[in-house]
């Protein structure tokens, strides 16, 4: 059993084991106190629920670990899905077929990678701060996404999106199945490859790895340009959940996607941090949030117990000595 | 004068755009120079400059707070209960329940930060959702619209000229500026909240408290949250749970643009002030030349990006393509 998690922590990152018995907790409890938990429905609204906010996670995710962050997500998200609908629009609405589908979702993930590209230059190039830089970014993109839908919202799309947005393969959403494929993209990305490689040691030191002949500012200005991909996939996949786009549709997500990252363990220094605890941690702020509502609470009472949550896991990991003490005696 | 051009760079280079700004809008518009006109840009970014002073403290300690906004309705909010509960009050007793609600939830953010050691924006956005969720949740969202006479009643402190009044919240604005300005340059806490932030370890082993420093530091934050809540309910007549949500990042930028630095141990209470007007400048200033409302976030979004992507650009450097001394990437 040790071995089992020790190699899963080898491979996952070493948050994994404990999370996963943290998400086996949650499921356990909920399961106990509300019957209708364990049922096939709950999971189904988990999958359909998840990944809006998994996607987004992973776009915050990559610039944490290089020592920076993202807050355009939201923004950038909206801004390539009112690209998708514009398309769409110009094609017939309803009536526009696959290829102008094909040709609005290549459009919407340049104008994220543009969006990105746009901000890492400005961090890595001129030096800004990304808190700054992204921020700057957000209120920018948000105001063209207003000023060019006048603060209204766009809609009717044709009827094969929602078999995207609402349809199911093998009893899994096709949304869960995107982000499933994202995730492990991202897992790759980071973990396996020279670019994940640079992202982790430039948020170590950046100095250290511009001497070491990183080429750290092509690389910054690469992962926001990934980040924006990556909010535009989300964007897309938000306009056939919901069949409609509006500027600030999900804004509500920005924070928790950086609790997500943080509960998975991610550096908020950067260079350290995994795909898939922040995905287990995904699946317990998810899992917590659905026990929740069928106990009869609202999305707000879950709003509260994530923060809380977060606030509880960081005390332990990160505590006073008395209690990290304690903390590491319980995982022996 | 010589040696404040030289030490406050970013705050004379603030000015001079300001000016320029002030300048060409005062020419372009015969109105943006009316008492009026100037009385109501004060009197609408009162609360946002006492947001900033007390942001600007935390910001010199080498923290960052993104929880302030929603602290701040909680202590409007649960001021509003309170006052009730009394029979009315008067301003002395309605500054004293604001205040202490405000330090309370500003110690609950220290004592996180500096008694378990987790990072500032990790355990603020923790306190984020945790604050917005129970504040939603136990309100339902109701607002308060019957509040006490003295509370929403207009107070001109003073006049700019004919329908020029200033009101209440502009003299709430001066005093939270004298105050931060007496805290930070002209007591020894505020030297050691600027050497804190400077240099964390550095300050500890010349013998500063680090612990009280940062209680000090969120509690200011924390009360200037609750007076500026204070003085937001006589601008806005009553108090709504989620009205001041959103906020936390337009004075963070503002904070920034002022000259504070992310990171610590810069920034000043005038520098504040600037960054502020600035963009409550050009957002009157557009809305007076009769650019489209929906077109203001996205210019304002732009001048900011600008305006730190040349704040730090070292046209030399780039030039010779030298490795240039960088600025430090990550999140403090």
């Amino acid at each position: 059993m040790s071995a089992l998690a020790e190699g899963m922590g080898r491979v996952f990152g070493r948050e994994v084991p404990g999370l996963l018995a943290l998400l086996a907790l949650t499921v356990v409890a909920f399961g106990l106190t509300s019957p209708q938990f364990l049922s096939v429905a709950n999971f189904d609204s988990i999958g359909f629920q998840l990944p809006d906010l998994g996607l987004l996670s992973l776009a915050m995710l990559a610039p944490i670990i290089a020592g920076g962050i993202n807050l355009a997500i939201i923004a950038t998200a909206n801004l390539s899905g009112l690209t998708l609908a514009w398309i769409l629009n110009m094609n017939g609405g309803p009536q526009a077929g696959v290829l102008a589908f094909i040709v609005g979702v290549a459009a919407a993930l340049a104008v994220g990678g543009a969006s990105g590209a746009a901000m890492g230059v400005t961090i890595a190039y001129f030096g800004a701060h990304p808190i700054l830089a992204s921020l700057a970014m957000m209120i920018f993109l948000k105001g063209l996404g207003e000023f060019l839908t006048r603060g209204g919202d766009i809609s009717g799309f044709p009827a094969f999106l929602g078999e995207l947005g609402h349809g199911v393969i093998l009893g899994v959403p096709v949304t869960m199945l995107v982000f499933t494929a994202a995730a492990i993209v991202w897992h790759v990305l980071l973990s396996r490859t020279r670019h994940g490689f640079s992202v982790a040691m430039i948020g170590s030191n950046p100095r250290a790895s511009e001497y070491s002949g990183i080429h750290v500012r092509r690389s910054l200005t690469l992962v926001y340009a990934l980040s924006g991909v990556m909010c535009a996939l989300a964007g897309i996949l938000m306009l056939t959940e919901f069949n409609s786009v509006r500027v600030g549709h999900g804004e509500a997500l920005l924070l928790v996607t950086v609790l997500a990252c943080f509960l998975g363990g991610v550096d908020p220094f950067g260079g350290f941090g995994r795909v898939a605890p922040v995905f287990v941690s995904l699946l317990i702020l998810q899992t917590l949030s659905s026990g929740l509502n069928l106990l009869g609470a609202n999305q707000h009472l879950s709003t509260a117990v994530w923060g809380l949550f977060l606030i509880a896991v960081m005390v332990l990991r990160s505590g006073t000595p008395a209690l990290r003490a304690l903390f590491e005696s319980i995982r022996r | 004068m010589r040696d404040y051009l030289r030490t406050h760079e970013g705050e004379v280079r603030l000015f001079v755009v300001l000016a320029a700004l002030t300048l060409f809008l005062g020419f372009a518009s015969p109105i943006f120079l009316s008492a009026g006109n100037l009385a109501s840009l004060l009197n609408n970014n009162a609360v946002n400059v006492i947001w900033a002073v007390g942001l600007l403290v935390v910001l010199i300690a080498g923290g960052i707070d993104i929880s302030f906004a929603v602290g701040a309705s909680v202590a409007q909010y649960l001021t509003a209960l309170a006052l009730h509960a009394v029979g009315g009050g008067n301003w002395i007793v309605g500054l004293l329940f604001a205040g202490v609600f405000g330090i309370t939830i500003g110690c609950v953010n220290a004592a996180l930060i500096a008694g378990f050691r987790i990072i500032s924006i990790v355990a603020t956005i923790a306190t984020f959702n945790a604050l917005f969720g129970l504040l939603m949740f136990t309100t339902s969202g109701k607002s308060i619209y019957d509040l006490p006479d003295w509370w929403t009643d207009r107070v001109a402190v003073a006049s700019l000229g004919a329908g020029g009044a200033l009101t209440l919240p502009v003299a709430g604005m001066v005093a939270a500026m004298a105050a931060t300005w007496f805290l930070i340059s002209r007591t020894t806490t505020g030297r050691q909240i600027y050497a804190f932030g400077d240099n964390p370890e550095g300050a500890r082993r010349a013998g500063v408290a680090t612990v009280k420093i940062q209680f000090i530091a969120y509690g200011w934050l924390g009360l200037m949250g609750g007076v500026g809540g204070l003085m937001q309910v006589n601008l806005a007549q009553e108090v709504v749970p989620n009205a001041l949500i959103g906020r936390e990042l337009d004075v963070l930028a503002a904070v920034v643009l002022g000259g504070a630095r992310l990171g610590g141990g810069r920034g000043s209470v005038f520098g504040c002030f600037l960054g502020v007007l600035l963009v409550a400048v050009l957002q009157n200033g557009l809305n007076l030349l009769g650019v489209s409302p929906y077109a203001f976030k996205m210019l304002i979004g732009l001048t900011i990006l600008a305006a730190i992507s040349f704040s730090n650009f070292d046209l030399g450097a780039l030039l010779t393509g030298g490795a240039r001394r960088r600025g430090d990437v990550g999140i403090s």
